[in-house]
């Protein structure tokens, strides 16, 4: 009888399983942001922490203090709005560029040789032993006037005068490609290499030019990868703080830097907060969307 | 106030961890100061003297400091502010007051400097100055007179606020700090108004002021601005005392055909001070007055100018910097000098938003 008790209130397997994660989730994930999403209701001040707490005790009433300035201000100061656009600008101008030069890597890496095929994808993974700091820091030593890449093509004839690549936006775009590439062609290698190859044949029993084949085989098959991949490499590439930071140049408007500045320049925390919360509310929320009706097509379908 | 290199980054993840090594009470000392603004021998002359373990962390900005002091919890017995930070941080209530009783070297601190830093620290209760400098214009005189000619007014804002001269310097390479305080303040003081001013349309001639030049502004920097007046990359430079000097240092050791060298406009410029403070919660207060004391030894002191070419409030200590330091008005500026030198203030707090948004769209055009 006692048994049987005690069994009820213990959590089965499955629900162990799956109830690790989501606690992990909670505490690490939804937790802070909450608090972030409270920090950017409250306001301002000098002191230990630097913004004033939302609730106050007073002869036994509790009141509670929502601070909306900030949201206000966000909307008046184009500031905002302008760094948001540019920042997806540039997540969307490397995620493609990821993209085009992902792709055909991914999919030669996938129709190699088994050993090559190991060997290939050790060599993507191979710059993530290094740190991602020392690997963007090593961009501006080939990027600079007088680098290692300017210093070449000089030797070579092939251009005169120093391109200025060092503090501008194409250092960032570079920068932002070589981290990124290998969150690209993971996903995309997976779903390549598990592709059934023999409809490829078939297509070309029926008459298929490869190219004709690709279009309407190979790529189709592969768009979760293109989805999980270009996932993958926008969603980090907004909020990129160091490469813009580093190889970008004084006019590169991102949202990180943005952020630093409320932060750091200003001491204003809730306003940084608030820079978050609306980056995640922009962003994130129709990502999720798209997901959930993704998967729900893809029930239909089935 | 002196950023150096492009640490940002790795002070904002060190952000994320508080001091480690919190050891037994006195057996050591967690310091956070300024990045290059010690002697090698410094840190080495304390723990041999005292015993006391030193942990040495740096930061490269004000900014970067005040967020973790605020946060609070930081380990870090000793930091070393800016004054015009130290004194809404003093307001904040995060440092302590300084037992002076045991630190008897404070005699050997200059009278005239230290009733300066009682503006930002009043009766000078929680603070003692590391070092000090001025914002000047740094220049490469050999390239820099061949463009603007030899009677060029070098002793003047004009070379960096009057298009007509910094739009021929262009070619050669303008840096301006990256520093929206210190900017701010010498643009007011060129149009003649207070540069510590809390009126908001002053900072707006300002900003109209800065956005006449800044077409012919080639970086805004406050470490790297160093290396590339040494190495000739840039000729002009709105930057900080001590950093100039190093530039033109590194510029002579290389043996470069050029003179560098700093100038303090006559019309006056921001003078700034780094200070010694002790937070609230620091975990080794008596370690640190011990270091306060130790660092105002004049021998240990003049050690430091002589690495760093920034001079320290401590008047004993002046007899063993090098003569060529001692001697340099650009270091040690002279009484007529320091006359015209102004102390940055702190400003309230829409007034630093006015300026670093301001500063935002001057860079970026938005």
């Amino acid at each position: 009888m006692k048994s049987f008790k005690l069994n009820r209130w213990m959590p089965s397997g499955k629900t162990t399983v799956i109830g690790i994660p989501f606690i992990f989730l909670f505490v690490f994930f939804l937790l802070p942001f909450l608090l972030v999403v409270g920090i950017s209701f409250s306001q301002q001040q000098l002191g230990i922490p630097p913004y004033t707490p939302l609730t106050k005790m007073e002869d036994d009433v509790i009141s509670i203090f929502l601070n909306i300035s900030h949201y206000k201000f966000m909307l008046q100061d184009d500031l905002y709005i302008a760094t948001y656009i540019s920042s997806v600008k540039m997540a969307v101008v490397s995620t493609i560029l990821c993209l085009v030069i992902g792709y055909p890597m991914a999919y030669y890496i996938a129709r190699a040789e088994g050993s090559t095929r190991d060997t290939l994808m050790m060599m993507v993974m191979l710059p993530f032993w290094t740190s991602y700091l020392i690997r963007v820091y090593a961009w501006i030593g080939i990027l600079k006037n007088d680098g290692f890449l300017n210093q070449f093509l000089m030797w070579l004839h092939v251009i005169d005068s120093p391109l200025r690549l060092y503090h501008t936006n194409w250092g960032v775009y570079i920068g932002m490609v070589f981290s990124y590439l290998p969150f690209m062609i993971m996903p995309l290698y997976a779903h390549l290499v598990k592709m059934d190859l023999r409809l490829l044949e078939a297509a070309y029993d029926l008459g298929a030019k490869p190219w004709k084949a690709f279009v309407s085989i190979t790529l189709p098959l592969s768009k979760n990868g293109i989805i999980a991949g270009s996932l993958l490499v926008f969603i980090p590439a907004v909020g990129e703080y160091v490469i813009p930071e580093l190889l970008g140049g004084s006019d590169t408007l991102m949202i990180g830097r943005v952020m630093w500045d409320e932060f750091f320049n200003n001491m204003d925390w809730p306003m940084a907060a608030t820079v978050t919360c609306c980056m995640v509310l922009l962003l994130l929320v129709p990502m999720a969307m798209f997901q959930h009706y993704q998967a729900k097509t893809m029930e239909e379908i089935k | 106030m002196k950023k150096k290199l492009v640490k940002k980054v790795l002070c904002s993840l060190l952000m994320l961890m508080p001091a480690a090594g919190a050891m037994a009470e006195d057996k050591a000392l967690n310091v956070y100061n300024w990045s290059d603004y010690i002697a090698k021998t410094t840190i080495p002359g304390f723990e041999k003297q005292t015993g006391i373990k030193v942990k040495y962390d740096v930061y490269d900005s004000d900014d970067t400091l005040q967020a973790k002091m605020l946060t609070g919890k930081a380990g870090y017995d000793i930091v070393v502010p800016t004054s015009n930070f130290m004194a809404k941080q003093i307001e904040a209530g995060i440092y302590q007051k300084l037992d002076k009783s045991k630190l008897p070297n404070l005699a050997n601190l200059d009278k005239t400097l230290m009733a300066k830093i009682a503006d930002a620290d009043p009766g000078n209760s929680h603070g003692v100055p590391w070092a000090y400098g001025t914002d000047g214009i740094g220049y490469n005189f050999t390239k820099v007179k061949a463009i603007l000619g030899k009677d060029a007014p070098l002793d003047s804002w004009d070379i960096i606020f009057d298009p007509k001269n910094l739009s021929k310097l262009k070619g050669c390479g303008v840096s301006v700090l990256d520093q929206a305080n210190d900017v701010f303040a010498v643009a007011l003081h060129y149009l003649g108004k207070d540069p510590n001013s809390k009126n908001p349309a002053d900072y707006q001639a300002a900003f109209e002021l800065l956005k006449k030049i800044r077409p012919y502004i080639t970086q805004f920097n406050s470490s790297g601005y160093i290396n590339d007046l040494a190495n000739g990359d840039i000729c002009v430079a709105l930057g900080w005392s001590g950093d100039v000097n190093i530039a033109k240092h590194r510029a002579a050791e290389a043996k470069r055909s050029y003179q560098l060298g700093y100038v303090i406009p006559k019309s006056g410029a921001p003078i700034w001070f780094d200070v010694m403070v002790v937070p609230k919660d620091a975990p080794h207060p008596e370690a640190a007055l011990k270091w306060i004391n130790y660092i105002e030894t004049p021998e240990v002191n003049a050690a430091i100018t002589n690495e760093v070419f920034y001079p320290s409030a401590n008047a004993a200590a002046r007899k063993f910097v090098k003569p060529e330091l001692a001697s340099d008005p650009t270091i040690y500026p002279p009484e007529a000098v320091a006359k015209t030198l102004f102390l940055l203030k702190p400003l309230p707090a829409d007034i630093m938003r006015l300026q670093n948004r301001l500063w935002t769209q001057l860079k970026t055009g938005r």
